[in-house]
């Protein structure tokens, strides 16, 4: 109970201040076809270098939340998801609204958003000191076989094509090691002045992230978005509230669902989402109109995928092994304030560890209060051209990009990694393994080095990394989410892609 | 798989392959070995997995990816070749703040639905452009207090 003494600090003024921000701007960026969470993270990163540890995290970790849910209001009001984690909802969410209740659908969505998400953030408050005092066992060998599973797992289940998800995860690594050898001192691979001293995180996840997104901007051509945005009449809340918790298979199914798929690396919201809607219908007695408007529907997709958010942080804040490309990203916020996350994060730095998450516990209140509220702005936001989204963006990269150490070279890295990564996509590589790659790279050449040190010490190599119950429980995680995502492949049942979850979203709206 | 994108995949993975080729190369080539110890791993499998990518789209396998039609290459060309100036020349050649301000008018030209023959769409891309600038400036220069290269007007 060591994170109720650390209540108080959430509510200082700069703090909460800083919470309501992030929260009500989440919402209106969530609601923003085309800004997902992890761009909306990336960008806001530079913005947080003033400010204290625990207020930079607090901010980056309002917007997390927030996007996720801000999302349902565009995917509600106009048929477009703000983020993939909100395909789902747009099959019975966009039908309540074109049957005059988008106001109860939204306040559908934003209740099972919060209860999905305080259970997610319990999750994470009580699951996190537990696996951290176990993370203590964790020798170098041990902390390599999870650096490499971070990148297989997610390159095998986050990509359309587990070779070119393996590859995109190579990509990542290779990036890493740009820049001087720590051990050695020397040169590798420094082909250009700019990533003489490597390949900055944060410009790199600028590009990464919102490059692509700019670049499919301007695929889109001169043409003006053409969604209808449909009114929304008044609905008395408490009736909502009642339905909600009358609703409570879905609420449960997608909260429990949305948990479970937190906490494995490399599975995203979107897959939380459609699990949980998929599960909620087969289990439901009103099953047939499951995408005729039905509430549960809506109450399972979106407690899914903000329960999701919370258990999603906690390889990151246990074993510094960001599990999603936003973990990644907040990785990057908490390396630019000097905090390494890890096991002994809650011994060196208890105020900043737990005030950053109980902000999200309450950040889960705030955004259920606000998305009520803030809504039509959002789906007013959500209606931006995208010439003018485009160029904001861009203009936001660069300005972000460049204020990280007030380098040419950053702005340049941002850019050519970013238009890179849009071709590298196009043709079924992905970001996310990319990304990990280049987080995780360093921590799993460390302790490499560090391991291949012991080992010559004591025994041999091979039989260091390679023999012990954790070695090789972990090495059976890394060859069984491979071979499993090689056999889904094979059997074409997957569509864990971005444009593969769209593509199915509109296939079965 | 019609020739346009199975041409486009050959491309691509070739250029993944050669640059996996040349990582390969330099990390089994380049001294001190042991500073070369884990990209030796790392290019080996990415060589492999490198190969194996360019291998299915010569043999026309390659089932993910749509690559990118004429179409979308032509809206693209004029924005990306925009966004490239302002990054690797007009930022540093013109001042952060001049060049956005100018880049961020040239798109909404080149992309805005609006029609081009309305003087008030012109006014709104103006007022649009001028409103950006404003909060640029009061949040990097004013709020975070970022220097960033001011060559000609600010």
């Amino acid at each position: 109970m060591e994170f109720l003494a650390y209540f108080g600090d959430v509510f200082a003024p700069i703090n909460f201040g800083l919470l309501l921000l992030g929260t009500i701007g989440g919402l209106i960026l969530g609601a923003t076809p085309g800004l997902s969470p992890t761009m909306a993270v990336a960008l806001l990163i530079p913005f947080t270098f003033r400010l204290e540890p625990a207020q930079g995290l607090i901010l980056l970790g309002a917007a997390y939340t927030s996007t996720v849910a801000g999302g349902a209001v565009s995917a509600i009001l106009l048929k477009i998801p703000g983020a993939p984690a909100n395909i789902a909802t747009t099959l019975d969410g966009h039908t309540m609204a074109q049957k005059g209740q988008g106001a109860r659908a939204l306040q559908l969505s934003f209740l099972a958003s919060a209860v999905g998400g305080v259970f997610g953030v319990l999750l994470l408050i009580f699951l996190t000191p537990v696996l951290a005092k176990w993370a203590l066992a964790f020798g170098p060998s041990h902390l390599f076989w999870l650096a490499i599973l971070g990148v297989t797992v997610i390159g095998s289940l986050d990509s359309s094509s587990v070779v070119k998800g393996l590859l995109s995860g190579c990509i990542g690594l290779w990036l890493a090691t740009i820049g001087f050898d720590d051990i050695m001192g020397a040169q590798r691979f420094i082909f250009h002045s700019s990533v003489s001293g490597g390949i900055n995180v944060i410009p790199a996840l600028i590009g990464l992230f919102a490059i692509p997104q700019v670049i499919t901007m301007f695929a889109k051509g001169r043409v003006s978005l053409d969604a209808e945005v449909l009114t929304v009449e008044k609905h008395p809340i408490r009736d909502a509230f009642r339905e909600v918790f009358r609703r409570s298979r879905a609420l449960s199914i997608g909260t429990i669902t949305g948990s479970v798929i937190g906490l494995i690396p490399g599975v995203g919201g979107q897959i939380a989402g459609l699990v949980a809607y998929d599960q909620s219908k087969k289990m439901s007695p009103e099953r047939e109109k499951f995408g005729t408007g039905h509430s549960e529907g809506v109450i399972a997709a979106e407690s899914a995928n903000n329960a999701m958010v919370g258990p999603s942080l906690v390889p990151l804040l246990t074993l510094s092994i960001p599990g999603s490309p936003t973990a990644a990203v907040l990785l990057g916020g908490l390396l630019i304030h000097g905090i390494f996350p890890g096991s002994d994060l809650f011994d060196n730095n208890p105020d900043v560890a737990w005030t950053f998450i109980n902000s999200m516990l309450i950040g889960q209140i705030l955004m259920c209060i606000f998305g009520l509220y803030v809504a039509g702005l959002a789906a007013k936001v959500a209606q931006v051209p995208n010439a003018v989204m485009a160029a904001i963006v861009l203009g936001l990269a660069v300005f972000g990009s460049y204020s990280v150490q007030n380098s040419m070279g950053d702005v340049y890295v941002m850019m050519a990694l970013g238009t890179g990564m849009y071709f590298l996509e196009r043709f079924g590589f992905s970001a996310a393994p990319l990304v990990l790659g280049l987080i995780l790279g360093p921590i799993a050449e460390a302790n490499f080095i560090q391991g291949s040190m012991i080992a010559n010490a004591t025994s041999n190599v091979g039989q260091y990394f390679f023999t012990g119950p954790l070695n090789v429980g972990l090495i059976a995680i890394v060859v069984a989410s491979v071979a499993y995502s090689i056999w889904m492949e094979l059997r074409s049942r997957r569509y864990t892609t971005k444009d593969d979850a769209v593509r199915k979203e509109e296939a079965l709206s | 798989m019609t020739d346009l994108p199975r041409t486009q995949h050959i491309v691509a993975s070739g250029v993944v392959a050669a640059i996996g080729v040349a990582v390969a190369y330099i990390s089994y080539t380049q001294e001190p070995a042991a500073a070369f110890l884990f990209p030796r791993m790392i290019s080996t499998v990415f060589v492999v997995l490198a190969l194996w990518t360019f291998g299915k789209a010569v043999l026309g396998r390659t089932k993910v990816g749509n690559g990118l039609d004429q179409q979308a290459m032509l809206n693209i060309l004029p924005g990306l070749i925009v966004a490239l100036v302002l990054v690797y020349w007009a930022a540093k050649g013109l001042g952060f703040y001049t060049a956005t301000t100018i880049v961020f008018f040239i798109l909404l030209s080149l992309y805005d639905p609006a029609p081009h023959s309305e003087v008030k769409s012109w006014i709104k891309r103006v007022v649009i452009t001028a409103g950006f600038l404003a909060v640029m400036y009061g949040l990097f220069a004013g709020l975070l207090n970022v220097f960033t290269p001011r060559e000609i007007f600010f």
